[in-house]
């Protein structure tokens, strides 16, 4: 089933995310990642939620979402015209032997080392899901020890801002 | 606190929300509760009015720990009757039903815990069948909230999935308008349940009235104005279609557009069947109507969505027990759907030709659409498939097999009691042989004259169902048609109506057993009876005694055992107006609901009877 990203903008009330993702689960829609956060506005939080689905459900779950009076907006963010950023933070037992190893990997993939001790690194990585999965594959020749991943954030390219018409209808 | 703002049209996006809701709450005289202007009075003196403000008149419900404050200021109240149930889930049923019978919002009121979760059956059956119903709900003081409290459940969270939409309030300032908007989201658009939970603490505290002026809902849409083009397009396909068929929903009745209906029936000369929960939505006795479709529907109804080039939906939502197995459902047939909920449309059935709107701006768009078309496409000729309609109609009407037993027909006492009573009077029933046999043998005129649990399919419905439409429209004759199981259920309601003077009438169709259940144990469970003789009836050892049960909860008893019988006692029952009536028929197990499609199979295998398919395609 293809991905499909939806940016849902929501009035910042408590139990809103538990709405949105009760409903995915209850309509049985599969959710592959799901981020949430405030927007520039602080009576408006952005639900990033990507899904596998098929275009018809697709449709079905984007009007069922509507019908949820805290829901503002949707939009379909589709991969050539947005930004898609994960974050990822992994944690490598390494020492002398094979530090340089691991950091020669960050290098490559331009990720950065934000904690280091004696026997181990912490490694946070920014990018598409691919790029950090193959970051993944490269480390895992090496004593992994913890992973940690946010979902997919996601922004529209270009000037136009979907927060924009949300606000209309919302002010403080 | 966010605040609308002057709404502006929003440009098409993605997925587009229409313009927020800005109607002003309908103002109404508060009644005696407290005074308002400014005062300082108690959450729950808010609450009370809140309710009068919202034009509630009658609530059914059951006080407890945790609403207790609010039952105060409710006494005092001129404008609100209050009426005492014996059980919540009746008090939930009780709205629905008067919600059902007079289109105003149902209001029911609980306590925290057990009272709540009690009204979780009527809220979900509500949200199933569309029922405006505003239910209340006392919760334990917000600092207690989550610590696992006496008579502590999250009813927010529980009834999530099955409410429209609900909200916990913890601050007395927002009951106002959170009542405000329970109202409006009930009532607007596609109808539904909405919960207001509300902690002790927040009718305990201190507060100020103000009903708002304008509700503030920035993400609800209460339904967008059908698109021109689609109408024209729904009007040419009915124009030009030799084989359409209206199938019509439920929504018809929930938007009070059966006039508009009834325009395009006429116009279009087109078939019509209504599903089991529009029944009433077009007279039955309109000659183009064919009856019911779906599982238990008639034959004509069935094969003519089977047949159809053409199937207008209206307000209907392409429902499993109207289909049969989705993929052979109307194979011939161009889909016009119009609904006010965009999310039914698509959901089940593509439709070729999706209308979003209420039905009363749908009809009143789409007939002189229609006419325009018709007059640039001549009169349709439907003569060819009319011949065809009526020779199904002729050769498989409804009907029924006398019982081996001796006992009544079910479905006679049923076609008598609905002869008797007549079209003014209002028939709610439970769920079962019952439910399908009052449907199909009691001719339906007016819309909202059928009341009954379609989506949910609830159990125990029809007697605080029946006792809530006899409190809406008290000059009706109300019968309540019941099987012998789903009166165990929830019986305890007519108790309340002997108390309350709220004279319903009950017509037990006392099979002795879960019929229906039974009926498919005799058919696909090699008659296998497993747990469904209930030991009520003739030959058995009638426990509980229907007539002593009745006479015990202060009603009239009466019991009925022969069809030489049955119109004598049902005239008896109608004859009594001062106390609440129960008559116990006791009929034949044996009898069963045809015609009937077997779950999951196509519709084209429908049985008139037992092993009886009717030839489709015969020649004349």
């Amino acid at each position: 089933m293809p991905k499909h990203t939806l940016s849902v903008l929501v009035e910042n009330k408590p139990g809103v995310l538990a709405r949105v993702a009760g409903l995915f689960s209850r309509r049985a829609f599969n959710i592959h990642s799901l981020a949430v956060g405030q927007t520039e506005h602080p009576d408006i939080s952005r639900i990033t939620v990507v899904v596998d689905v098929d275009e018809l459900p697709l449709e079905q779950v984007t009007k069922q979402l509507n019908k949820l009076v805290h829901v503002l907006k949707i939009v379909e963010l589709e991969d050539s015209k947005s930004v898609q950023r994960d974050l990822l933070l992994v944690k490598v037992r390494c020492d002398a032997r094979n530090r340089s190893d691991v950091l020669q990997i960050v290098e490559l993939f331009r990720a950065h080392v934000v904690d280091v001790s004696t026997d181990a690194l912490v490694i946070e990585a920014v990018g598409n899901p691919e790029k950090l999965e193959a970051l993944l594959t490269a480390l895992s020749a090496h004593d992994v020890r913890e992973i940690v991943q946010s979902g997919t954030v996601a922004i529209g390219r270009g000037a136009r801002s979907i927060t924009e018409r949300a606000l209309d209808r919302v002010s403080a | 606190m966010a605040q609308v703002q002057a709404p502006k049209p929003q440009a098409p996006g993605r997925s587009p929300k229409t313009a927020p809701a800005t109607t002003t709450p309908r103002p109404s005289a508060p009644g005696g509760a407290a005074d308002a202007a400014g005062a300082v009075i108690t959450g729950a003196q808010s609450l009370v009015l809140a309710l009068e403000h919202a034009g509630v008149t009658e609530a059914f419900g059951i006080p407890g720990g945790a609403i207790l404050p609010a039952y105060d200021p409710l006494m005092d109240s001129a404008t609100v009757r209050h009426i005492l149930t014996r059980h919540e889930q009746g008090a939930g049923h009780a709205a629905q039903g008067y919600a059902h019978a007079s289109g105003r919002p149902g209001v029911c009121i609980a306590t925290s815990g057990p009272g709540a979760t009690n009204l979780v059956t009527p809220i979900a059956d509500a949200n199933m069948d569309s029922i405006p119903m505003v239910a209340i709900t006392g919760q334990v003081g917000a600092a207690m909230i989550g610590t696992d409290a006496f008579q502590e459940a999250d009813i927010v969270g529980i009834t999530q999935p099955i409410t429209k939409h609900n909200m916990l309030i913890t601050n007395a300032d927002d009951i106002p308008a959170a009542v405000a908007q329970a109202f409006h989201i009930a009532t607007h658009g596609r109808p539904g349940p909405v919960l207001v939970d509300i902690a002790k603490s927040a009718l305990q505290a201190q507060t100020t009235f103000a009903w708002p002026s304008r509700v503030d809902l920035p993400g609800f849409n209460a339904g967008a104005k059908p698109h021109s083009k689609t109408i024209h397009e729904a009007a040419r396909l009915l124009a030009t279609a030799r084989r359409p068929v209206l199938y019509v929903g439920g929504g018809v009745i929930r938007a009070g557009a059966a006039d508009g209906l009834r325009k395009l029936v006429d116009l279009s000369g087109a078939a019509v069947v209504t599903t089991l929960m529009a029944r009433g939505a077009l007279p039955d006795s309109h000659p183009q109507h064919l009856g019911m479709p779906g599982m238990h529907g008639t034959v004509a109804a069935v094969a003519a969505l089977q047949k159809a080039d053409l199937v207008v939906a209206l307000g209907a939502r392409f429902d499993d027990r109207v289909t049969g197995k989705l993929d052979s459902f109307a194979p011939y047939a161009t889909v016009v759907h119009a609904d006010i909920d965009p999310a039914e449309i698509g959901k089940n059935r593509v439709a070729d030709v999706p209308i979003v709107g209420d039905l009363k701006d749908v009809f009143a768009e789409l007939v002189p659409a229609l006419a325009e078309e018709q007059r640039k496409h001549g009169q349709p000729d439907l003569a060819a498939w009319w011949s065809q309609l009526d020779d199904w109609r002729k050769t498989y009407g409804l009907g029924f097999t006398p019982t081996q037993d001796g006992l009544s027909s079910p479905q006679y006492v049923i076609q008598r009691l609905g002869a008797i009573a007549g079209p003014e009077a209002t028939y709610v029933s439970g769920v079962g042989q019952h439910q399908m046999w009052a449907s199909q043998f009691i001719t339906y005129e007016r819309p909202n004259s059928w009341i009954n649990s379609g989506g949910l399919g609830t159990m125990g419905f029809a007697v605080p169902a029946a006792m809530g439409a006899k409190v809406a429209q008290p000059e009706r004759t109300v019968w309540a048609i019941d099987g012998d199981g789903c009166f165990q259920m929830t019986n305890q309601e007519l108790v309340t109506c002997a108390i309350n003077e709220i004279p319903i009438k009950v017509a037990i169709i006392n099979n002795s057993s879960l019929g229906m259940v039974r009926q498919w144990q005799t058919l696909f469970y090699n008659q296998r009876y497993s747990n469904t003789d209930l030991h009520t009836g003739a030959g058995t050892a009638r426990i509980p005694d229907f007539v002593k049960l009745a006479d015990a909860m202060g009603c009239v008893g009466l019991r009925c055992e022969s069809d030489a019988d049955v119109d004598a006692t049902i005239k008896r029952a109608m004859e009594i107006n001062d106390q609440p009536v129960v008559v116990d028929f006791t009929v034949s197990r044996d009898a069963m609901v045809w015609p009937m499609v077997a779950a999951g199979v196509s519709n084209d295998e429908i049985q008139y009877a037992r092993g009886v398919a009717p030839q489709w395609d015969r020649e004349e």
